[in-house]
């Protein structure tokens, strides 16, 4: 089950992520843990975690906050596929930054994108989820973590 | 077919980018700021890019490592049997020291990291060049 002190791992890698990508910090909430359906976002991009752990990590995002992270990224491209490229990413980027505290046996996959749609997510017997709120700008996104 | 040109000195090194994220193809694409760099190709797997590869005849080429259809490590195991001389430059989100010596020792010549800046991109891949 997901320790409280893993969460950080998860903290650092999205505030790296803000940091670096969009060189503009993220202000990061205090996480809780999620209790019933979580709120969804316009987009969301999610890993499938097999190996030594099992289990979600997804990154949820209403639009208009992607729409500024691809302006700050240089990017001209806001289409549609754009959003669902950017949440994949986030999603991949963090959670591979995560194998750097979890290991080689923390196998993530590549991302399933969804928008608009309410996601089908799975989550293991004895897999606690928790929610990262994510502030940055005027936006809000969350980053959900639920590993055996 | 080999586009190699010759610009004066310096011989044009021809660069292929492999991910998965047209934004981060794109990225690279953008923020490398080599006079003498030409990208050749793009490709969003490693089956198309073993494919690219082929036609372009890259000296370099930066490689995502979790793709779909055929993955960064496979990809990189089957492009230097190919062609022995190209320089692999792995850009991954995968941060553990496992997958980055498993990638050098499948021919990759150097890792970086994503998330990644500007100057981290250009200092990896003149490290590997020039």
């Amino acid at each position: 089950m997901l320790r409280e002190e893993e969460l950080k791992t998860f903290v650092d890698g999205t505030t790296r992520y803000f940091e670096v990508a969009a060189q503009q910090p993220a202000s990061i909430g205090s996480p809780y843990l999620l209790e019933g359906e979580p709120a969804m976002h316009d987009y969301t991009g999610m890993i499938s975690v097999s190996g030594k752990r099992e289990g979600v990590v997804y990154f949820t995002a209403p639009r208009a906050m992607l729409t500024v992270l691809l302006m700050k990224m240089q990017e001209s491209d806001f289409s549609h596929e754009s959003m669902r490229d950017l949440v994949g990413e986030v999603a991949n980027t963090i959670s591979g930054n995560a194998r750097r505290d979890f290991g080689h046996d923390f196998v993530i996959s590549v991302p399933s994108v969804f928008a608009g749609e309410k996601p089908q997510i799975s989550q293991p017997t004895g897999a606690r989820a928790f929610v990262i709120p994510i502030h940055w700008r005027s936006h809000s996104a969350k980053l959900v973590v639920s590993l055996t | 077919m080999d586009t190699v040109q010759d610009t004066g000195a310096r011989r044009t090194v021809k660069l292929l980018i492999v991910d998965d994220s047209n934004i981060v193809r794109r990225r690279i694409e953008r923020s490398q700021q080599f006079d003498d760099l030409q990208v050749v190709g793009t490709a969003a797997n490693g089956l198309e890019a073993l494919e690219l590869a082929r036609r372009t005849n890259p000296d370099l080429v930066t490689m995502d490592l979790t793709m779909p259809q055929m993955d960064g490590i496979e990809c990189i195991t089957q492009l230097v049997q190919m062609k022995p001389e190209v320089r692999i430059l792995v850009i991954s989100a995968l941060a553990d020291k496992a997958t980055a010596v498993e990638a050098m020792e499948r021919g990759a010549n150097g890792f970086l990291n994503k998330p990644f800046t500007d100057r981290q991109l250009n200092e990896a891949i003149a490290e590997l060049m020039y």
